[in-house]
């Protein structure tokens, strides 16, 4: 075991991917308990898609990939926002509209310009080797911002998903705090996107959040146990990848499947035992 | 001087003025009871007094030091609040993030005013319970010691009563009356229980997209409209 790890460890790409996976896991996990207790799950894999769709166009004007995904996806973060604030536009529609719209746009980009080939199936499903040492230092600045900005704000976060009509009451900014969600969900996809895939992204966003709700009864408890579940499963899900030559983004993805079929069993058992 | 003033207030809705005409004056220690159809204007005042909505004409002036943002507001209940995940203690705490300002952690202080309120509401018992395992009683009371713990002065509870049986209901009633009695806050509810409204209220503002009435229980009760009301609505 030791010795596969460490024979696992001396390629330096899956050492970056395993650095920046790591940090995005545990900044999607954190969000993540804030967007499903506020039923903005899909805002999450809207903004994937948009991703993709950005990703295809930064590959075709040759731009670096994410300091073009970076903005627009901030962009259509606010804009999803606004749209599921309003329930009059019907919220979910409007998220799937541009959703697909954008993966349209992203494969016809694709298929103009590099045609479609293994690139599409990287970008919908996640590669591993899609980090470059720059594309690192990048995320791992930016996965601390977002750590950081998640700390400082942690209570107000809980007080706006607990109830926005209290702490709007009470002079707290919730339409500022819910953009500071936003912008931090959007940051966190874009990052993690590429490994992950845009079709698998959100995964990481929902799962470890649902996973550590089926045990966990306190708010801080809930976000402590998903950020540990998160960051767990994405090591096992790399090394299943590596092993046994698996898709990474698909083997993490597995393996949070598994751990909330766990806790959800656990959760029964417990509940069982004591009445 | 009195805690709210409202000036010839009124209040839109998305450009349709929902409630208009308003003349009243909350004094501290009252205890005032918002009443009127659904759609009578009740929630739209509430914004506006909870400064979220400001007066489409006239004002609403905050008097003897109060500020918007100390107002205990107890909103109704979500659907998303019924199933979260947070111990009451958490959620009673939340009540003091607005006097935190932009200082981004809890102090001692406000841990110990939590810690206060629940005891003062008799749910010392609840502390680490999870929220949405507690009864809908229960969940009430929490709120209500979240309320209290963002102000000193008023509370604003929208429907409080709302889906909750008749002994739990008796029982939140007493307990707001006791709080308005013992520690002098102001209490402004909205309510569809007229009965209760005149039985606790001391003072009752009669909502009908207009002012139908304000003034002192007593008078109510006598009034044309009030008797109409409480007649009208007594299987409601």
């Amino acid at each position: 075991m030791i010795e596969m790890l460490m024979e696992m460890f001396s390629y330096t790409f899956l050492v970056r991917a395993v650095i920046v996976g790591l940090l995005v896991s545990l900044c999607a996990a954190l969000l993540g308990v804030s967007l499903v207790l506020k039923r903005y799950s899909m805002i999450g894999d809207g903004l994937s898609h948009v991703g993709f769709g950005t990703l295809a166009i930064a590959t075709a004007m040759n731009a670096a990939p994410l300091t073009v995904s970076i903005p627009i996806v901030v962009l259509a973060a606010f804009l999803l926002l606004r749209i599921s604030e309003n329930s009059k536009i019907k919220g979910d529609a409007a998220i799937a509209l541009i959703s697909t719209s954008s993966l349209a746009i992203g494969v016809v980009v694709i298929s103009l310009t590099t045609g479609m080939n293994t690139d599409v199936c990287n970008y919908m499903f996640g590669s591993i080797l899609a980090m470059s040492k720059d594309d690192v230092t990048l995320s791992v600045a930016l996965a601390i911002v977002v750590l950081v900005l998640f700390v400082l704000f942690y209570n107000k976060i809980f007080a706006v998903t607990f109830d926005e009509s209290f702490a709007k009451a009470t002079g707290t900014k919730a339409g500022l705090y819910n953009m500071l969600i936003a912008f931090l969900t959007a940051i966190t996809i874009v990052l993690g996107m590429r490994m992950m895939g845009a079709l698998l992204i959100s995964s990481l966003i929902i799962f470890p959040a649902l996973t550590s709700m089926r045990i966990c009864k306190k708010f801080r408890s809930v976000t402590i146990c998903s950020a540990i579940v998160s960051v767990i499963c994405f090591f096992i899900g790399v090394v299943i990848s590596y092993v046994y030559a698996t898709p990474t983004g698909a083997s993490v993805v597995i393996v949070n499947i598994a751990a909330f079929l766990l806790f959800w069993v656990t959760n029964i058992v417990l509940r069982r035992s004591k009445s | 001087m009195a805690l709210i003033t409202c000036q010839d207030a009124s209040f839109a809705y998305e450009g349709n003025t929902a409630v208009r005409g308003l003349n009243f004056e909350v004094h501290s220690g009252d205890y005032l009871c918002i009443v009127g159809e659904n759609g009578s204007g009740k929630s739209t005042l509430i914004k506006g007094l909870l400064r979220l909505k400001t007066p489409q004409k006239g004002s609403v002036l905050m008097g003897d030091g109060l500020h918007a943002n100390e107002i205990g507001y107890l909103p109704q209940q979500t659907v998303a609040q019924k199933d979260f995940p947070a111990s009451a203690y958490e959620v009673v705490l939340s009540g003091r993030l607005g006097a935190r300002g932009i200082r981004p952690f809890y102090s001692r202080t406000d841990k110990l005013a939590a810690d206060e309120n629940i005891m003062k509401l008799g749910i010392e018992s609840l502390r680490n319970r999870c929220y949405r395992e507690l009864s809908g009683g229960q969940q009430q009371r929490v709120l209500l010691a979240r309320a209290l713990c963002a102000t000193k002065k008023v509370l604003l509870l929208d429907e409080p009563v709302a889906g909750l049986d008749p002994m739990v209901t008796q029982e939140l009633y007493r307990l707001i009356e006791k709080i308005n009695r013992d520690t002098d806050i102001t209490v402004i509810m909205v309510s569809h229980d007229i009965q209760c409204a005149v039985k606790y209220a001391s003072h009752i503002l009669h909502l009908e997209n207009s002012q139908a009435f304000f003034g002192k229980t007593e008078e109510y009760v006598k009034s044309n409209i009030g008797m109409g009301f409480l007649g009208g609505e007594r299987d409601d």
